[in-house]
């Protein structure tokens, strides 16, 4: 979505200014189409020694009639580079990513994708190995902020043993899915992914549900699971039901008016979930509400409300939706955090104490013993400058800026939001537990 | 399925009728006439309405057996008004739909026919319904200026043309308004119920107690929750309008009597329904069908009963015709007034379910009016109107069945199974719409 600053740079002068000034030049992101082939252009996949997750991605790209390159060609603009420091163990290890991503970076399409792969540093023998996996975060952050015209860099860390599980993870990364996440860390670890009967339908035959779906980004995840393929719950406070009542009707789900800050809403969420639609596969946990003050000013009402809305109702909620009863096993849980909750906000405490929580929630949840024996998934998503009707209402000035402060240039649009969530949906991601991902553009913000 | 070896039971067709499912309701709020809703149509009142039950139920793009609803005070271009909604509603454009009219029956009887056909089997889902704004009135044409351009269009020369238009004359500019006027006796509904109040001794008291009931019955029934699943907010209106949560007999007796006249006038506009913009409308089906989608069943639609009265001679009261129809639905169903869980009686003026109470219990009116030996008796007032009715909600006419049959299924289902309810509409023309649902 073009702000003033981007539309002006889309004109003549203003193209010519921002080229003479070296101004940033946002561009219209790549994003997923169901026609789109997975990633625009050829992908040169390169590694380390075996490089084992270079060779996957090579069969996966292949299957899908992607042109999969080894070097790049005199004249050829490459969709994405793909590659493999699995092996790396020393600092030495690393001259292998420079010489084969500084020949890419002159050669790339627009909304390009730098996808770097490692191990988890956790898993390092000894400090060397553990220093230089943690050299990826840095180099591929760094790539990212050089990176132009859309194109994006993300880190996928592997565990030892869980190469299998990598597929969703790449797929989403290089796809148009992924158009405003940049500069992240994504962990693939143990679980059984399975691979859908259809790509371009990930989610078929799974029951979601969705809180504060009537308007912006959870009306978004809605229409994005259901074209993933889910039935889609949707709910939202009475008040809200009109728009509640639109978003069910066009993703063919079902409304659901209900306060999730409600002694029994997870019980009826359950209920409804179960009766109507015969389970509940896909839980996010999306609503939420700002009452922004600054700490001085901030009396206990403001604060107790985006507690009790953000963060308790979840708490009390998955006491319910996640209970023996409840979720299928194998299913995931989606939360909403926030750039707040990273970064801190001014005049947002109490939003910032919720979004932070969300964060703490996703650690113990992700590495639940009950949950894990489950096979149940816990991400979050963490937002930053997302183009809604709320920020629509930000002075002119500080929002221009929110737009800015990101490698893109742009702010994001509820679809970006919706799209990671729907991925940590797909029982394919099955091995992707515990992370919270930035829509953000890389926002300077909290990095 | 059926298969070879289990014939299926339905071709061995049983004698008794199934009866068809209340699955669920909604409605938008109820607005106060000549605000919130004042741009909004009927159709569009209907539409949303539609589309609120469709997202509840989640069926968009589906075909339901027939979609039944009306409007009293209707546009002549609204004349195919709820086929028109179904097209602009998410369901299937391929479902069927016709528009009904009785008054303020008219919801009541649109669920009537619904269930029967369900019952029939000729279909297995239906939606029932109504809407009425009483601020986007259709205005017509003056009566003689109507005359004057038809005769005009009638005529075959300019010449005829052109005599025939000298008969416009200026007060023809003066539209013609619908009016809340029985064509009979030119008495409002209000005068004629003040009469009917006065014959049977109806006090203001009594009328202002079931005034402040309604507000506080409606009131409890929101603070609990108890509309989240049979309404769906309209126009940035998430309650009914009219309603006073705080109303009381101590400040309804400082309001003046609108309706009679003299000292004895006891009709106010706190104990009188106002005008009111909205709509409403039911899902039914058979049990099979709701299975199927795995949708609840609240209660089946039992019996129903119509009644007329003879209200131009003055031999009965306008709105005295449900008391008529109740003997016939008891005797059918051997029931006594008392052995139901709970009774809706529309009301239009508290006086008018005051006037209907006691004429149940009066021994005489019984016997001379109804023909029976005994008089059906009293009515337990804490099974009446147990979430509020229309002096608190409001009532635009078609819509109040609509309303009643969705939110008395719901509360029969909370009672639990088998828990009887029986509604009572009256309508203009000495009309009453009675029927008996049963929880499931």
């Amino acid at each position: 979505m073009a702000g003033v600053y981007a539309g002006f740079v889309s004109s003549p002068i203003g193209k010519k200014l921002a080229t003479q000034l070296g101004l940033p030049r946002p561009v219209r992101l790549r994003r997923y189409a169901a026609d789109a082939p997975l990633v625009d252009g050829p992908v040169l996949v390169a590694g380390l020694g075996s490089a084992p997750i270079a060779a996957r991605v090579r069969d996966l790209l292949k299957a899908q009639d992607v042109d999969v390159v080894g070097e790049v060609a005199q004249g050829t603009k490459l969709g994405a580079v793909v590659v493999d420091l699995t092996e790396a163990a020393t600092p030495a290890d690393l001259e292998v990513l420079r010489s084969t991503v500084a020949p890419t970076l002159r050669s790339l399409r627009p909304s390009a994708r730098v996808v770097v792969v490692g191990r988890d540093p956790r898993d390092a023998d000894g400090f060397a190995q553990s220093a230089v996996r943690r050299s990826l975060e840095g180099i591929t952050r760094s790539i990212g902020k050089e990176l132009r015209a859309g194109a994006t860099a993300n880190l996928v860390l592997v565990r030892d043993g869980a190469d299998g599980g990598v597929d969703s993870t790449v797929r989403f990364l290089l796809s148009g899915r992924s158009a405003y996440v940049d500069g992240q860390v994504i962990r693939v670890g143990e679980g059984t992914p399975a691979e859908p009967a259809d790509w371009a339908e990930p989610l078929a035959g799974k029951v979601a549900v969705v809180t504060g779906a009537a308007r912006g980004i959870g009306a978004s995840i809605a229409e994005v699971l259901a074209r993933d393929g889910a039935t889609v719950v949707c709910v939202d406070v009475p008040s809200a039901g009109e728009a509640l009542a639109r978003t069910a009707n066009k993703v063919g789900g079902t409304a659901l008016q209900l306060d999730v800050t409600a002694a029994d809403a997870g019980r009826r969420i359950l209920e409804h979930a179960q009766s109507r639609h015969g389970g509940l596969d896909i839980v996010v946990h999306n609503a939420g509400i700002t009452r922004d003050k600054l700490l001085a000013n901030m009396d206990d009402s403001r604060w107790a409300s985006v507690l009790s809305v953000n963060l308790e109702s979840i708490l009390r909620m998955n006491e319910t939706l996640l209970g023996d009863n409840g979720i299928r096993d194998g299913g995931h849980v989606v939360l909403v955090s926030s750039i707040a909750g990273i970064a801190g906000n001014r005049g947002q405490t109490n939003y910032a104490a919720s979004k932070a929580g969300v964060i703490g929630l996703v650690d113990a949840m992700s590495t639940d013993e009950r949950l894990r024996k489950r096979g149940i998934t816990v991400n979050a998503v963490a937002p930053g400058f997302i183009e809604t009707e709320m920020t629509a209402k930000v002075p002119f000035a500080t929002r221009e800026v929110g737009r800015l402060l990101n490698s893109l240039s742009q702010g994001g649009l509820p679809i970006d939001v919706a799209e990671t969530i729907a991925y940590f949906g797909q029982d394919a991601s099955a091995a992707v537990n515990g992370n919270v991902v930035r829509v953000c553009g890389q926002s300077l913000l909290g990095a | 399925m059926a298969t070879r070896s289990t014939p299926r039971s339905t071709q061995q067709s049983s004698s008794a009728p199934r009866r068809a499912a209340v699955i669920g309701g909604n409605r938008i709020p109820f607005a106060r006439a000549n605000s919130t809703y004042s741009h909004a149509s009927n159709q569009d009142m209907l539409t949303a309405t539609l589309d609120g039950l469709v997202a509840r139920f989640g069926l968009a793009g589906e075909q339901v057996g027939e979609v039944v609803a009306g409007a009293v005070l209707k546009h002549s271009r609204d004349f195919n008004l709820t086929r028109e909604s179904v097209l602009g509603s998410s369901l299937a454009p391929t479902t069927p739909a016709y528009d009904v009219q009785q008054a303020c029956g008219t919801g009541l009887e649109a669920a009537i026919l619904v269930a029967n056909k369900i019952a029939l089997g000729q279909i297995d889902s239906g939606i029932a319904g109504g809407t009425d704004t009483a601020s986007d009135a259709p205005i017509a044409l003056n009566e003689g200026l109507r005359q004057t351009l038809l005769a005009a269009n009638r005529a075959k020369t300019p010449v005829q043309r052109a005599k025939a238009l000298t008969g416009l004359r200026p007060n023809q500019l003066v539209p013609s308004i619908p009016q809340n006027v029985e064509p009979r006796t030119g008495l409002s509904m209000g005068e004629h119920m003040a009469q009917t109040a006065k014959q049977w001794g109806v006090s203001r008291e009594a009328q202002d107690e079931i005034a402040a009931a309604s507000h506080q019955h409606l009131a409890a029934a929101y603070d609990r929750g108890f509309f989240d699943d049979l309404l769906t907010p309209f126009k940035g209106l998430t309650r009914d309008q009219n309603l006073r949560p705080d109303s009381s007999v101590e400040k309804l007796a400082k309001l003046n009597p609108v309706f009679g006249k003299g000292p004895d006038a006891t009709m106010t506009a706190g104990n009188s329904t106002p005008l009111t913009d909205g709509a409403a409308a039911v899902l039914l089906g058979s049990d099979e069908w709701a299975a199927e989608r795995g949708l609840p069943v609240l209660a089946h639609v039992v019996d129903a009963q119509t009644a007329a009265v003879d209200y131009v001679t003055g031999h009965e009261g306008l709105l005295m015709a449900p008391a008529y129809a109740l003997p016939k639905l008891l005797e059918r169903q051997g029931m006594k007034l008392q052995d139901f869980d709970l009774v809706e009686i529309h009301e239009a003026f508290a006086s008018t379910v005051l006037c209907t109470l006691a004429a149940w219990e009066s021994e005489e009116f019984c016997r001379d009016r109804l023909g029976l030996d005994a008089p059906i008796g009293e009515l337990d007032r804490s099974k009446l109107n147990v979430n509020g009715s229309s002096l608190a909600a409001g009532h635009p006419f078609a819509a109040t069945g609509g309303r009643i049959v969705a939110s008395l299924a719901k509360a029969l289902h909370e009672k639990g199974s088998g828990a009887r309810g029986l509604i009572s509409v009256c309508a203009a023309g000495g009309q009453g719409v009675m029927a008996i649902l049963e929880a499931a």
